[in-house]
């Protein structure tokens, strides 16, 4: 029997819990808005004795990633979080720790990057660092926010992967709000993550090896084919890691949380606690008869290329909401659209694909945006034409 | 016949290095443009040049200077540049200067 508590939790007090549950062997981390309330109450437990971490006050995010980086290739458990600014501010190292292959752990509170300076939600820190080489899973709830920390571990932890995960919520509208969280046992968590055994250590002196070695023409190039060689791997981890953790504690993980989707004639892609406004909407319009179904994938990175393909099969027109942009890029698209629009293209869909950037640095999204997305999706559907390629939700026109 | 390399399949992951001490196999030599030159005979073996050498190329015997480790010497030039000992007509250049000179690779 499972055991666990109900609490009344904000998803960043959800995320401490998680790392207090894990007891991880180091967490170097640097309070930033929206992620404060994680790295704060995380240094409570420490203080109070209740986890064996060793905690890193750092001066810096950069210095915050480095530090995980030389733990993680010490073979420790190592764990951070940040948000925004504190995401970008890593961006060097976070390249590093993936190539280098170091099973880091992020917790990351969606927060729109500067400037002009803003703390709220948007999704510009995460999809700035989608190449980063991290994979990526995305939390609609704080239970999923702390549900995904520990899959996250043992998913980066997997033999073939050995690749960072960071696991994102979404800034105040996640992080700040309270909700319900199941909180599993302490010993029930430590058992489906289990211990972590690094197979190479800098602190192994019998077998000494050199990290973070100069890597010429020669070499590096094969190096990188490994690390998308992983990447291609890791979709089986993500899904089997998902299933078993459904098994044990009654909640099941996969690829995409789908609504309705299986016989639509229009979907919704959207990530994260939008995906809640989304549902709801959807729920309603179906129930008016629209054939309209939503796909909310939770993984981002590896990019579930075939797996929209198939789950959009039958589905004439969909729409991809974007909470970010990838200034610069077609249309000025947001950087999901330009994925999914690429892995449609690929897949031979015949389905048409429409943009909506939404949300950006905390905008709210509503019911009513979502059915004028719905409503524009019967009109491409319909006519076989898309208008407008590229929109803006709640933007002042 | 060319040295066969491992391929993605095969290379150490994240290009994690097993043996220590290795990166005396990997000639820096090659990529010196400009090489330093010494001579013998005016040489006080103080071996100044030895302690400022960043790649441990200047070779020393019984306390003695004996020899640059051309393998691993980049040609930075350090050596020439610290060396306190004058010649008027330098063993290999000819030429007066220091007792470490700098030639092209080449000469």
């Amino acid at each position: 029997m499972v055991v666990s508590t109900r609490m009344a939790l904000d998803g960043a007090h959800a995320a401490a819990h998680a790392m207090r549950q894990i007891n991880p062997d180091v967490v170097a981390a640097y309070p930033i808005t929206p992620q404060t309330a994680i790295v704060q109450t995380f240094s409570q437990y420490v203080a109070d004795g209740e986890v064996d971490t060793e905690f890193i006050a750092v001066e810096s995010e950069h210095a915050a990633m480095s530090a995980c980086v030389g733990a993680a290739s010490a073979g420790g458990r190592v764990m951070t979080a940040t948000a925004a600014n504190g995401l970008a501010l890593m961006w060097e190292i976070l390249y590093i720790a993936a190539s280098s292959r170091l099973p880091i752990v992020m917790s990351v509170v969606n927060r729109a990057l500067s400037a002009p300076l803003n703390i709220h939600c948007d999704h510009s820190d995460s999809m700035g660092a989608r190449d980063a080489g991290w994979i990526q899973l995305y939390s609609e709830t704080g239970q999923e926010a702390y549900d995904n920390l520990f899959q996250a571990v043992r998913i980066s932890e997997h033999p073939d992967l050995l690749l960072p995960v960071m696991v994102m919520q979404d800034g105040f509208i996640t992080g700040h709000g309270v909700g319900r969280v199941d909180v599993l046992d302490d010993s029930a968590v430590q058992d489906f993550i289990g211990t972590y055994k690094a197979k190479h250590s800098l602190l192994d002196v019998d077998h000494p090896t050199t990290f973070g070695s100069w890597d010429m023409y020669d070499y590096y190039f094969e190096h990188k084919r490994q690390q998308t060689d992983a990447m291609s791997k890791a979709m089986k981890v993500i899904v089997d890691v998902g299933k078993e953790f459904g098994e044990t504690f009654g909640r099941s993980y996969g690829i995409f949380d789908s609504y309705a989707v299986d016989d639509a004639d229009l979907a919704i892609i959207v990530l994260s606690s939008t995906a809640g406004t989304a549902r709801t909407t959807v729920k309603k319009l179906r129930a008016e008869g629209v054939k309209i179904g939503l796909l909310k994938p939770r993984v981002f990175r590896p990019f579930p290329a075939q797996e929209f393909v198939d789950a959009l099969k039958g589905v004439k027109a969909v729409a991809v909401l974007d909470r970010s942009v990838s200034f610069g890029a077609m249309y000025g698209a947001g950087p999901m659209f330009l994925e999914v629009s690429a892995a449609l293209f690929a897949g031979g869909s015949q389905a048409k694909a429409v943009n909506y950037i939404y949300g950006l640095r905390g905008r709210d999204v509503i019911p009513e945006h979502i059915e004028q997305v719905a409503s524009d999706l019967q009109e491409v559907a319909d006519t076989g034409k898309v208008k407008s390629l590229v929109n803006y939700l709640g933007l002042r026109e | 016949m060319p040295e066969q390399k491992a391929t993605w399949k095969e290379a150490n992951i994240a290009g994690l290095v097993f043996e220590p001490g290795s990166s005396a196999e990997y000639n820096t030599g090659t990529w010196r443009t400009r090489r330093p030159v010494h001579d013998m005979n005016k040489c006080t073996h103080c071996m100044i040049c030895w302690v400022y050498c960043p790649d441990s190329a200047v070779i020393v015997r019984d306390g003695r200077w004996a020899a640059f480790d051309y393998d691993h010497c980049k040609g930075c030039g350090i050596c020439a540049s610290v060396c306190p000992i004058k010649t008027e007509a330098h063993e290999h250049t000819g030429k007066e200067g220091k007792v470490i000179q700098m030639v092209l690779e080449e000469e």
